[in-house]
């Protein structure tokens, strides 16, 4: 592998593992905080799994580039400038309706992503897309249920459901838009093209939508970016403070 | 049918199949005390698991590595899972998870003193693990033989899932001692604040237990408080000189003739404040689950309405 | 078992699950969940009960709908079930130049 392109995998990486870890990281505050035991549950399993694969891609990552970085390096050692995650995942949980809104517009993205990433023939990135791939089907499949429950559930769960919609889908351009990283990467064969990406994301999200006797915002709406490039919201650097906190208090111990 | 003989008959008939080993199910005969007992028990035991995820919970987020935190994320997400179970055996009893889960958010229900004290460092979730949840194996362990069948099998379920938690806590505790000075300190620190809280779980002497004698006699409980916490000093003891922790009693001492640590008095009086609502954290705690509850209200009712509208009953 | 149909907006219905673990072998009773659909349940259990070891299929099945012999059935329901040789296959002989039987 060409080294600019060697770079352009390591960046795309890193979007992979910091998308998942900080969704994770804002689904694990609900521990504790669900609204009915069994979904207590169910969320911390989801929060689990997408550690589970920051972890992995992260750790690749680290072993692909020069300095080999320990996920937990980059993990705990990273400034908010140098995350590459999408700025949907930052947000704030705000209410359940909220929460289930951004997972479902995630899930099904991540669903889609790693369907084409498991294509790859770099052995090891294939690999944890594949095992990702079995995990996000069952996360968009919770969601997506959700969505229909709360769209179609009570006039107050609807009305909150809809208000997360339309909240959040400035954020949702960047999940789906690709820049010269993953051009780069289909143009060397990495990964597949990602070219049809958005329109099947648009597909299945409209038709949970429906389902859920809600509408999308108006096309044309503008969409937030720049966090593919370290640009992210105020909200991820009190998150990094908070996850950070105890590994920067004591640089050099093991845990 | 309707049971013609006595009820003098049937509880000689009840307690001749506790003594015998027997397991006593759902929809067999039972005094109603034993059932008021065993709804008491297990739904403070249920509310235990549940409140019990705060203190932990509390340092999800913080948790130094990606390992430790999905470790840590496990241990919580397996305490709502035992709290599930045993509602789901309290229910069996004719009570309701909803009629519960509101006796305790009123304050009316009891759960386990020991979660109303704070998580003040990472060293505290070692610890945690390997006192608190040690102590929680060496009563669980009992109430899996209790003569109750659904209780017995939900305390086997969590034994089996509680050894994790407890191994998880002690290396914890075991790599902070063998890491910095600092880490080392911190170790010690959370080892002196949770020491004697967590002889207290296993409740007050004997004498001093009203419920103690009945539970007994009918295989609710099948060993004393006292007998439990001797088992659990006796075990600890050594893992704490495994890795260099000095257990905050200076009274500890081994006695050769009995085999057993002998440790110094408990201050009571802190336990009794705890229970009554005065420990440090009990009015956090409630608040935490009330607002989760009160704000889940809707969520709850969404479901029941999207079922209502689309789901016909058994289909 | 106890009355799950009455109101219950609270927590949902109570469902009892049953999980195979591997297939061929039986579905085996695990324990039980509270949701408002049976959707909702099938992941509640999946959640709850199939964290750990491998489980290929799931069933729930509302509470209320499980019809149970009683304490009182047992003796004449289910005895004698084990002193009734004709069921077992003891009980007759096959002549001994008869191979794999």
């Amino acid at each position: 592998m060409d080294p600019s392109t060697q770079k352009a995998l390591i960046d795309f990486l890193l979007r992979l593992g910091d998308d998942r870890l900080i969704l994770g990281h804002r689904l694990s505050e609900w521990c504790g905080h669900g609204p009915v035991l069994e979904e207590d549950i169910a969320l911390t399993n989801i929060a689990l799994d997408l550690i589970g694969q920051a972890s992995a891609f992260l750790h690749l990552a680290g072993e692909i580039e020069g300095h080999r970085r320990s996920e937990d390096e980059l993990a705990y050692f990273r400034e908010a400038t140098q995350f590459r995650n999408a700025q949907l995942v930052e947000q704030p949980n705000g209410d359940f309706a909220f929460t289930i809104a951004r997972q479902f517009f995630f899930d099904a993205y991540n669903s889609l992503l790693l369907g084409e990433v498991q294509k790859s023939p770099h052995r090891q990135l294939a690999g944890i897309a594949a095992k990702g791939l079995a995990e996000a089907t069952y996360h968009f499949r919770h969601s997506r249920d959700w969505m229909i429950r709360l769209g179609d559930g009570t006039d107050e769960s609807r009305r909150r459901t809809q208000a997360a919609v339309n909240d959040l889908w400035r954020f949702t351009g960047e999940l789906v838009t690709f820049d010269g990283t993953e051009q780069q990467l289909a143009e060397n064969g990495i990964i597949p093209s990602l070219d049809q990406l958005r329109m099947h994301w648009l597909d299945r999200v409209s038709e949970g939508i429906r389902s859920a006797t809600l509408s999308l915002p108006a096309n044309g709406a503008t969409m937030v970016s720049g966090s593919r490039r370290g640009n992210h919201s105020e909200h991820l650097g009190h998150l990094l403070a908070e996850m950070q906190i105890v590994a920067r208090s004591y640089p050099d111990a093991q845990w | 049918m309707p049971d013609l003989i006595n009820a003098e008959e049937q509880l000689k008939r009840f307690e001749m199949r506790i003594a015998a080993g027997e397991k006593i199910e759902p929809k067999d005969w039972m005094p109603d005390r034993y059932r008021q007992q065993l709804i008491r028990m297990i739904s403070q035991h249920a509310h235990s698991e549940i409140v019990g995820m705060l203190p932990e919970g509390n340092w999800i987020t913080r948790a130094p590595t990606l390992r430790r935190k999905i470790g840590l994320l496990a241990k919580v997400q397996d305490e709502a899972g035992h709290g599930l179970y045993l509602y789901c055996a309290a229910e069996t009893l004719g009570v309701d998870r909803r009629g519960m889960i509101e006796a305790l958010l009123e304050g009316k229900a009891k759960y386990s003193h020991i979660f109303n004290y704070p998580t003040l460092t990472w060293a505290d979730i070692g610890v945690i693990g390997w006192f608190v949840d040690g102590a929680a194996i060496v009563n669980q362990t009992m109430l899996a033989k209790c003569s109750y069948g659904p209780y017995s099998r939900a305390n086997l379920r969590i034994c089996k899932e509680e050894n994790f938690h407890k191994r998880q806590g002690y290396e914890i505790v075991s790599t902070l001692s063998s890491g910095t000075l600092k880490q080392r300190e911190m170790a010690q620190d959370a080892v002196n604040r949770w020491w004697w809280p967590s002889l207290m779980m296993f409740g007050p002497p004997d004498a001093s237990s009203p419920n103690s004698a009945e539970l007994l006699r009918w295989k609710i409980k099948l060993h004393s408080n006292d007998e439990l916490r001797q088992h659990f000093v006796d075990i600890t003891v050594p893992q704490a000189a495994a890795v260099s922790i000095t257990l905050p009693d200076p009274k500890l001492r081994f006695d050769t003739s009995s085999g057993h640590w002998m440790f110094g008095e408990i201050d009571w009086s802190e336990f009794y404040e705890v229970i009554k609502g005065n420990g440090p954290c009990n009015k956090e705690r409630m608040k935490a689950r009330r607002d989760a509850d009160s704000e889940g209200a809707w969520v709850r009712d969404a479901a029941h309405a999207y079922a209502e509208k689309h789901v016909s009953a058994g289909t | 078992m106890a009355d799950s149909r009455k109101e219950n907006t609270g927590e949902g219905e109570l469902w009892e699950v049953f999980i195979q673990c591997e297939t061929g072998a039986p579905h085996e009773h695990a324990g039980s969940v509270h949701a408002a659909d049976a959707e909702m349940a099938l992941q509640n259990a999946r959640d709850v009960y199939a964290r750990r070891g491998t489980v290929v299929s799931i069933w729930v099945v509302p509470t209320s709908a499980i019809a149970a012999t009683s304490p009182s059935d047992e003796h004449p329901f289910f005895d004698p079930a084990n002193d009734k040789a004709y069921r077992h296959p003891q009980f007759y002989k096959i002549p001994k130049t008869v191979k794999g039987f």
